[in-house]
């Protein structure tokens, strides 16, 4: 009946599905990497775990699931001020669909000023330079110099710290606090221990998403799936915040002032405003 | 200024040279009025002057149309188009599938991604062209160096049908000699002469055309953002209007499972 080529399969070594008797599309059993999903994972498993399954092929350990979980926490919520977030909360306010709003704060948080390219680039930070403080020197020079090679721009300041200001702020030195004794790893330890100096070699104060990246390389993710689960971790918050501005009048949301340097009516009424 | 006092500076307002909104009045696009002064302008038109700020002539805008035209293909089974069409499928809303297919555009073997490396290929090739080096050389470099060059060599099949159209609309419209298209071909005729099968591709066409207009990679990169747009609302419709998750259903034979033998979550050590 179907007479499709061989070629028309999915190949995957994540999911094995199988089929009920009298029906072809419907599931009796799911496997993710041989764990029975509803018939044993469900109700035993935590969705960490999941999420470090499906990533790592193999379930986390005891300490990797409480860094995991951790650092799901610090991340759920970047806050309104975010870019992210603030993209999806220009979806809510005007009623777009919350898929829409979701689409907002992949894209506008996929980036490389504390987005998802960032975290992939300061996880290359941390696979190459490991505790080497003369390779995080070098690091930092060529990924500031580098041109772009792709559709990326190129990045503009040391992934995984801070632009702006002198000093680490104090949620992030927290997250590093609470997640360095959890790391089953030797990034975040040193981290904790060695913060300052790493800080004095790249010139920039650590950001979130530098904590982020040690933790994640401690829990075995390569960058490209680091970059992935610092997209999904922080959709909770793009979801909330979309939601509440759907609630919202919309002259409650900023719509912010406008100065135009070119208005071809200008000499004409020089006083008016884009507001 | 620190990077503090930067931001502050930006807090609240928008200093902008690109256009503005007057709600109830007017709407300003680079400088011009919209209503009045580009009143006539068609759409393509007023999207490449919103890129690049300049005014092409009526033989440019040909081209340019052409070069989105000769690659839409209404294909359902195309990767970015069958987005499209799964989301009509699955009863999803058009805005969502198309942009999500025109996202999923900017890949790495097709779409944006060849196209940005094919742009950088001959900006670079020409720069050491002018030193002297010669361009098997370059060639050679960039084959080493990079695994391949952008605009060469094509999934599904080696030759590309959209050349031959579009060369000649390029001839048609006097835009077929400018140096980067001959560079374009030059290093096809290199390539074809060794022992690769790389062949020229429409996406190092593009690079080159558009290098010859003067386009900066930051307005190439953004003139070919919707380049497969128009194949893909004809994707997303046939599948809207056929019976829901007609569109490429897979049995569950139809996943090849290639991993893990089963085993037992309770071997699993879930305490502290």
């Amino acid at each position: 009946m179907s007479g499709e080529k061989k070629s028309d399969v999915i190949h995957t070594r994540i999911w094995l599905e199988e089929p009920e008797a009298d029906n072809p599309f419907a599931t009796r059993a799911a496997h993710c990497h041989g764990y029975d999903v509803y018939g044993e994972m469900l109700g035993n498993a935590r969705w960490v775990q999941m999420l470090y399954l499906l990533l790592r092929r193999e379930a986390p350990t005891p300490a990797q699931t409480e860094l995991l979980e951790a650092l799901a926490v610090a991340l759920a919520n970047p806050g309104p001020r975010d870019p992210s977030i603030h993209a999806a909360m220009c979806g809510g306010i005007g009623g777009s669909s919350i898929a829409a709003c979701l689409m907002a704060a992949l894209a506008v948080g996929a980036g490389h000023q504390n987005g998802a390219r960032e975290v992939f680039h300061a996880m290359h930070g941390w696979e190459t330079c490991d505790t080497n403080l003369d390779a995080w020197r070098n690091w930092v020079t060529a990924t500031t110099t580098a041109a772009a090679t792709d559709v990326w721009p190129a990045p503009e300041h040391p992934p995984g710290f801070d632009p702006c200001g002198d000093s680490i702020s104090t949620i992030a030195r927290q997250t590093l606090e609470r997640l360095a004794p959890l790391s089953p790893g030797r990034n975040l330890p040193w981290l904790l221990r060695d913060r300052r100096v790493l800080e004095q070699a790249v010139g920039r104060p650590m950001a979130l998403s530098g904590v982020a990246a040690a933790a994640l390389v401690d829990l075995g993710f390569s960058a490209e799936q680091g970059e992935a689960l610092y997209l999904l971790l922080r959709l909770p918050g793009a979801a909330a915040h979309a939601l509440e501005q759907r609630g919202h009048r919309y002259n409650n949301f900023p719509f912010f002032s406008l100065e135009l340097e070119n208005d071809p009516a200008a000499k004409a009424d020089p006083t008016e405003s884009s507001r | 200024m620190n990077r503090i006092q930067s931001l502050l500076q930006h807090v609240g307002r928008l200093r902008t040279r690109m256009g503005a909104a007057f709600v109830g009045q007017r709407a300003v696009f680079r400088g011009h009025d919209l209503h009045t002064d580009l009143k006539n302008m068609d759409w393509l038109e007023l999207f490449a002057f919103g890129i690049t700020g300049k005014r092409f002539t009526s033989a440019e805008l040909t081209l340019l149309h052409a070069l989105w035209v000769y690659t839409s293909y209404p294909d359902a089974r195309i990767w970015n188009n069958r987005v499209a069409a799964l989301a009509g499928s699955a009863r999803s809303t058009g805005a969502l599938g198309l942009a999500a297919a025109l996202a999923v555009s900017e890949a790495k073997i097709y779409g944006l991604g060849p196209g940005v490396r094919a742009y950088d290929f001959f900006a670079e090739a020409t720069r050491r062209l002018a030193s002297g080096v010669h361009l098997t050389e370059i060639i050679e470099h960039t084959l080493h160096t990079q695994r391949g060059i952008g605009g060469y060599g094509r999934p599904i099949a080696a030759d590309d049908e959209r050349i031959g159209p579009i060369m000649a609309r390029a001839r048609e419209n006097g835009l077929a000699d400018g140096r980067f298209i001959k560079l374009a071909f030059e290093t096809d005729a290199v390539l074809r002469a060794g022992r690769g099968r790389l062949r020229i591709n429409y996406a190092a066409i593009t690079a080159a055309l558009l290098l010859d207009l003067e386009f900066t990679r930051a307005q190439y990169y953004q003139f070919m953002i919707p380049i497969f747009f128009a194949g893909m609302p004809p994707c997303f419709m046939e599948a809207a209007e056929r019976p829901e998750g007609t569109l490429f259903p897979l049995t569950c034979a139809d996943v090849l499972y290639e991993g893990a033998p089963k085993r037992s979550w309770s071997s699993v050590n879930t305490t502290k």
